[in-house]
């Protein structure tokens, strides 16, 4: 079974008129297996959030290919990128700002459901089932996003996520605005959710902090300056860094 | 008339708001008695929606409300002054003016109301598609708009209803030509503000299309200021027309309409000032009452001025 997901050598430049040019990301290849997850690190400005955001389509890629379970998904518009997202989900770094602040998490749970042909009805009992799963209580589906604490919004946001049931979950700074208890508690529910779904659901985890990634990831790449300067075994990366980053990186911890 | 070629909005309000720190020491002093007083923002809200309901209730049904008909001409008893048969006394042509003045309430509130409804909509939807669009759309619409706004409205409104011809609708399209742009600079800058936040890419992500994010998810939460500015503008839109009105490029004779009827009064000043009076009082009462639900509907809308 070949990889879930598949970049290759995307690269994204910001131009800014008669100024310098930026590259976010350059040329960056990698697959994400089924069931695997897979840890990107890097500080901020290294093009984590600017990848992530191509590889979901919210950014359009300058050159290089992303590629979908065997389907190219680069340039794909309208029907065929929604097609997409039935695959791969997203969870945001700030929770609360992920929800509409006018509508109630369940709606917003449903969103997807309701979108690929589900009722209105079907779709509320199925956000409060999910919910369940991710550790609230299902009336939470009632509740505004102003409503409830930043763990409990990000539980909801996961919630959303897997409505869909996607093969692919982004994790994007997902645990960053988080204190550390509750970073615990979330990561421990994606571990739970990882066992429940297997090789059906891999798990894209993008963060900054490499203890995280070191508990939570089979494999990581470390990003610097746009590039992957960095690819193993988490243990192994720390163990032995070779890139001058990583070494930074790893004795800025210790 | 000073107020009625005044037609920028955001001065007035910036000039209210701008306290220096001792009206704001002061203001804080008296916020509580305010409140004790029933000046609270909730009770304004009460009592200029009642009297707004009122106004409104009295034009769906004016004709039901008028004691004489108001077109009924009797020049036997013109320019009568106001006594128990005549509240308002008559018109040079014997009309009874309570009567018409019921009856111009329906032009006057009617289309002001109509005319706000209208730019709101057109203005929100522009400027929620320069927003979301950027580009060149964006830059040709904004330039535009801008044109528009470097002219003086309400001259510009007069041109245009020169141009169109006399009458209440084409007052209407003239004034709605002049008054979108507002609108539209409102909705751009708050869809702008909106666009990049995480719960539109989450709606997205959720697979809505374009209409569904914009209408489902962008519109509920960038109304609120749109609609607090057509709030404001009521007022102004309603003397404006009473202005076309005035100067024979809105509602035409016999139509009873208050700018017309003003107009129609103004020989009559020194002989039957009750003919130019009640008509302007009509104006004064209902721009004031529309004005201050405005205001009111603005603090209420920004929690941080609810104390005051």
């Amino acid at each position: 079974m070949g990889p879930v997901l598949e970049v290759r050598d995307l690269t994204k430049i910001y131009r800014r008129r008669g100024q310098s040019t930026v590259t976010a990301v350059d040329g960056v290849s990698f697959s994400l297996q089924p069931g695997e997850c897979l840890g990107i690190i890097g500080e901020s400005g290294s093009g984590k959030s600017t990848l992530v955001n191509m590889i979901t389509r919210l950014t359009d890629a300058d050159s290089g290919q992303i590629i979908l379970k065997g389907r190219e998904i680069t340039r794909l518009r309208g029907r065929g990128l929604r097609s997409v997202y039935a695959e791969m989900q997203m969870v945001f770094q700030q929770p609360a700002d992920s929800f509409d602040p006018r509508r109630t998490l369940g709606d917003g749970i449903g969103e997807s459901l309701r979108n690929s042909g589900w009722s209105a009805a079907a779709a509320r009992e199925e956000s409060g089932k999910l919910l369940v799963q991710c550790g609230l209580p299902a009336d939470f589906a009632g509740r505004y996003p102003h409503e409830v604490s930043g763990g409990q919004c990000q539980r909801a946001a996961i919630a959303r996520a897997l409505a869909i049931r996607p093969s692919i979950l982004l994790c994007d700074e997902a645990t960053s605005a988080l204190d550390v208890t509750i970073q615990q508690e979330i990561l421990d529910l994606l571990g739970t959710l990882r066992r429940q779904m297997g090789e059906e659901f891999s798990i894209l985890f993008i963060c900054h902090d490499i203890a995280l990634v070191q508990q939570f990831c089979d494999r990581v790449l470390v990003m610097y300056q746009g590039k992957i300067v960095e690819e193993g075994i988490p243990d192994t990366v720390i163990c032995s860094p070779s890139h001058p980053y990583t070494r930074r990186l790893i004795d800025s911890i210790l | 008339m000073n107020q009625l070629f005044s037609r920028n909005p955001e001065k007035g309000s910036a000039q209210k708001k701008r306290y220096t720190i001792d009206q704001m020491h002061v203001c804080r002093m008296h916020g509580g008695r305010k409140g004790d007083r029933g000046g609270s923002v909730k009770t304004r809200l009460i009592i200029f929606g009642l009297l707004a309901a009122f106004l409104l209730l009295g034009s769906v049904f004016s004709a039901h409300l008028v004691p004489y008909d108001p077109d009924l001409q009797d020049l036997a008893n013109a320019k009568a002054a106001p006594s128990a048969a005549h509240l308002l006394g008559t018109d040079r042509y014997g009309r009874d003016m309570l009567s018409r003045v019921i009856a111009g309430s329906r032009a006057s509130i009617f289309s002001t109301l109509l005319l706000v409804a209208v730019i709101t909509a057109i203005g929100t939807l522009i400027g929620v598609f320069c927003g979301w669009n950027g580009k060149r759309a964006d830059a040709v619409l904004m330039r535009i708009s801008d044109i528009f706004l470097a002219f003086p409205g309400l001259v510009f409104a007069m041109a245009v209803a020169g141009v169109l011809g006399g009458g209440l609708h084409n007052a209407i399209v003239a004034l709605a030509a002049i008054s979108w742009p507002k609108y539209a600079r409102i909705a751009r800058s708050q869809t702008l503000a909106q666009r990049e936040t995480a719960y539109l890419k989450a709606a997205k992500l959720a697979g809505s299309g374009t209409a569904k994010i914009i209408f489902k998810h962008l519109l509920p939460n960038i109304i609120g200021p749109i609609l607090v500015t057509s709030m404001l503008d009521i007022g102004t839109m309603m003397m404006e027309l009473a202005g076309l009105s005035f100067l024979g490029l809105g509602a035409k004779p016999p139509t009873a309409e208050w700018g017309s009827m003003m107009s129609d009064a103004r020989s009559l000043m020194t002989t039957a000032p009750w003919v130019a009076f009640s008509p302007g009082a009509a104006i004064f009462l209902s721009v004031m009452v529309f004005n201050l639900l405005g205001d009111t509907i603005r603090d209420y809308a920004d929690p941080r001025s609810r104390d005051f």
